[in-house]
């Protein structure tokens, strides 16, 4: 395979922008590719802006890769993206569990079928703009993912899926740039996307309408039942349990005079348990599907901090081998809303142990 | 791939990366001499057609010639020929043109499930406005045939719309068949002849062809002119409103140097017709018996006869037609793996599933078209560079399968 050939996922963004910038300037043969993940013909797609796979991204990717003088192509992923992260999104909310739609995509779709059709190309790397960095220590002889010299815009938390072989292939250029020099880059490179601003969304997800979409995408409608308490006591009605995750307040539509929150959802009974503040509350969970990257496994207990969801702080915790494929983690404090669905990213410093999914909290 | 060729000034040697044409489907380079007839038109002969002076009377002049050496190419009369901004144009006008026409006599069109996007697109919109269309089925070749068109007629039907020729597998349909059945019930007869027109001999009188679209694009013409016959006396609503131009059917200032190109090409095309076309033929059996040789487990689309002389279309099975697309790409080889469209993303081609192919081998799909400025070394070139970048993406995937079936984090 061609070493010095590298495949730039570009999103018309300023970060995968300047990522491909970065690696023309070191002098790496770049090739441009958008992921077309959702069908071309739908006009709201071209309508909206911001989504990172929109025709609006195709078109500013376009012009980006004309700038730098580098070959662009657009590869279709709608079929894998509808299996792998669609389906994916849509079964997980059925099942009363909060996905992250991101992790998957990046698992399955950036660094799985992106990757392979890179090499399909001859390219041996695969680049995005993820603040990140990956590292090769020769002691361990393991690839190592590191947060970025960033903290503020770390994006490890969406990356613990990647293996060994996926970080061998895979260059993350701006893990060593702070958001402003890399802004500061593209406007001095006179990238046309620079003050873009950077997406929020999930990109296939019309207004933030969660609900409404799996409502959309599931074979049968969805049920309304029963909000109970802790110990199963009615408490009213709700409209279905894709409309409800763990910690939620607003919108429950209910009143009971002091504030309630969802503490679990039982899907099987078609439920949604609420409680008060501090039964929201848990110390520790089971996490499965685990992908560990620093360490080959978890055989004894080990100290880390774990961040269970995107947006929330690491906390100090032991982790505990459970079973294959699942650990035990235990919290030094109590945590709010520990989620099933999201993923628990295991960290020690700056450096990425691994991984996996919620899959309970344990009371 | 870079190879060595003297520079401009004969002195010296130039490395430059080596490049080859094979999508004139897609579009064509426009000849010389179509280009030095257009030139003047940009600048000294610039007039208005519709105007009264001498630069009008001089721009109408070249427009009325371009006229009659379409008709003379399709054997037609001059006040048959309605230059339009293209094929896809032509295509919508003929088709929404003949359904609001003649609705009060029915609402029943026929055409194929292989048309280009132009046909069947226009007939999806249509049956949003109350129509009703039968799309037709093919054979594994993309052949319609004739039966299924008679069979299909009801007396409801206002209009059969089957294309000459297809964009993708380059079959050549039963035009003149298809037209004997129309004449015999009464019905319109379109035929979308974007890929055939400056290809194929094309008779619309002995044809029996009430309206045929064309693009000069695809004949060494310009981009963004194309032109529709229609068949005196029959009546169309026009597409676009406005002046009187093309005699009160299509309005907008003429694309004067376009339309001035339309005509030299297509009559330069015609002149050319047996030479280009024995010599396309020959060029593209070799291609297509070459990579049958050299590579397993290929397949060709399309009829093997039946088909126009630049087309070669053919199945790869086990690797997608989109990273052998890219591969070639890389070595400066220009294909296509079915219709362009405006993202530049890759499909499942309609055609190649209407022709019977599955999902997965219409994926391991790649066009190559050839055109006048493609020569026998090009083809040794793509003999050469093919089986390489095909054996390389099948040893891939087994490789792949291996990968994922590991502990991912090992």
């Amino acid at each position: 395979m061609n070493t010095n050939r590298v495949v730039v996922g570009m999103s018309g963004g300023v970060d995968s922008s300047v990522a491909a910038y970065i690696l023309k300037q070191q002098g790496y043969e770049v090739i441009g590719v958008t992921m077309q993940i959702w069908p071309s013909d739908d006009p709201d797609v071209v309508e909206r802006e911001g989504g990172c796979c929109s025709l609006t991204a195709v078109e500013d990717a376009r012009r980006v890769a004309n700038h730098l003088g580098i070959p662009f192509y657009v590869m279709n992923f709608q079929q894998v993206f509808d299996e792998k992260v669609i389906s994916y999104f849509v079964d997980e909310y059925i099942k009363g569990r909060t996905p992250n739609p991101c992790i998957m995509c990046n698992r399955y779709i950036k660094f799985e079928e992106l990757l392979r059709r890179s090499m399909a190309l001859d390219a041996y790397y695969v680049a995005t703009g993820h603040y990140a960095r990956i590292e090769y220590d020769d002691q361990k002889q393991r690839y190592l993912l590191k947060k970025s010299v960033t903290p503020a815009k770390d994006q490890t938390y969406a990356l613990y899926t990647m293996t060994q072989y996926q970080l061998k292939h895979t260059l993350m250029p701006l893990g060593n740039y702070t958001k402003e020099q890399v802004r500061e880059i593209a406007e001095k490179s006179g990238l046309v996307t620079a003050n873009k601003p950077d997406s929020q969304e999930i990109c296939f997800v019309k207004d933030d309408d969660y609900a409404g979409f799996v409502q959309d995408r599931a074979s049968g409608p969805v049920a309304p039942g029963y909000f109970v308490d802790t110990q199963g006591n009615v408490l009213g009605k709700h409209k279905g349990i894709i409309h409800y995750t763990i910690g939620q307040r607003k919108g429950l539509g209910i009143s009971l005079g002091h504030p309630m929150y969802v503490v679990d959802i039982d899907p099987e009974n078609n439920t949604v348990i609420l409680g008060r503040d501090h039964e929201v509350y848990s110390r520790e969970m089971l996490v499965d599907d685990v992908n560990l990257i620093s360490v080959t496994s978890i055989d004894s207990p080990i100290r880390a901090s774990v961040k269970i969801r995107y947006t929330a702080k690491e906390a100090p915790a032991t982790i505990y081998p459970y079973e294959d494929d699942t650990l035990r983690v235990v919290f030094d404090e109590p945590q709010r809303a520990i989620t099933p669905g999201q993923a628990a990213v295991i960290y020690q410093d700056d450096l990425v142990v691994g991984g996996g999914i919620i899959a309970k909290a344990v009371k | 791939m870079k190879y060595f060729a003297l520079d401009n000034t004969g002195k010296g040697v130039l490395e430059m990366e080596r490049r080859v044409y094979m999508d004139h489907a897609a579009t064509t380079y426009i000849k010389q001499e179509v280009m030095e007839e257009m030139m003047p038109y940009f600048t000294e002969k610039f007039g208005n057609p519709s105007s009264v002076h001498s630069f009008g009377r001089e721009a109408r002049k070249a427009v009325d010639m371009a006229r009659d050496r379409t008709a003379k190419a399709l054997n037609a009369s001059g006040d048959e020929i309605y230059f339009t901004g293209g094929g896809s144009e032509s295509d919508n006008w003929a088709i929404k043109g003949i359904a609001q026409a003649n609705k009060h006599k029915g609402n029943h069109i026929i055409t194929s499930s292989i048309e280009h996007h132009a046909v069947l697109y226009t007939c999806q919109y249509l049956e949003k406005m109350g129509f009703e269309v039968t799309y037709l089925p093919v054979d594994q070749y993309g052949l319609v045939n004739p039966d299924d068109v008679k069979r299909a007629i009801t007396d409801k039907t206002i209009l059969i719309s089957i294309m000459f020729a297809n964009n993708e597998i380059g079959t050549i349909q039963p035009v003149k068949e298809i037209g004997q059945i129309a004449k015999e019930h009464g019905v319109y007869f379109h035929t979308d002849a974007v890929q055939a027109a400056g290809h194929l001999p094309i008779d619309v009188k002995d044809m029996n062809i009430d309206l045929l679209s064309l693009s000069a694009h695809k004949f060494y013409g310009p981009k963004g002119v194309g032109a529709l016959y229609i068949r005196k006396g029959v009546r169309v609503h026009p597409l676009m409103h406005g002046g009187a131009q093309e005699r009160n059917r299509r309005a907008g200032t003429e694309n004067l140097p376009g339309i001035v190109g339309l005509g030299k090409a297509i009559e330069l095309a015609y002149e050319n017709l047996e030479d280009s076309s024995r010599k396309l033929t020959a060029m593209r059996d070799r291609l297509i018996s070459g990579i049958m040789e050299r590579i397993d487990n290929v397949r060709l689309n399309g009829h093997p006869t039946k088909r126009l002389p630049g087309n070669a279309n053919l199945s790869f099975e086990y690797i997608e037609g989109e990273s052998l697309l890219l591969s070639l790409d890389m070595k400066g080889i220009a294909a296509s793996s079915g219709s362009a469209c405006t993202s530049g993303s890759l499909d499942p081609s309609h055609v190649l599933l209407a022709i019977g192919l599955t999902h997965e081998i219409a994926h391991g799909s790649l066009r190559l078209t050839l055109g006048d400025d493609n020569t026998d070394q090009d083809i040794d070139y793509v003999l050469e560079v093919l089986p390489d970048i095909v054996q390389r993406l099948r040893n891939m995937s087994p490789l792949f399968v291996q990968h994922k079936g590991e502990k991912y984090y090992v």
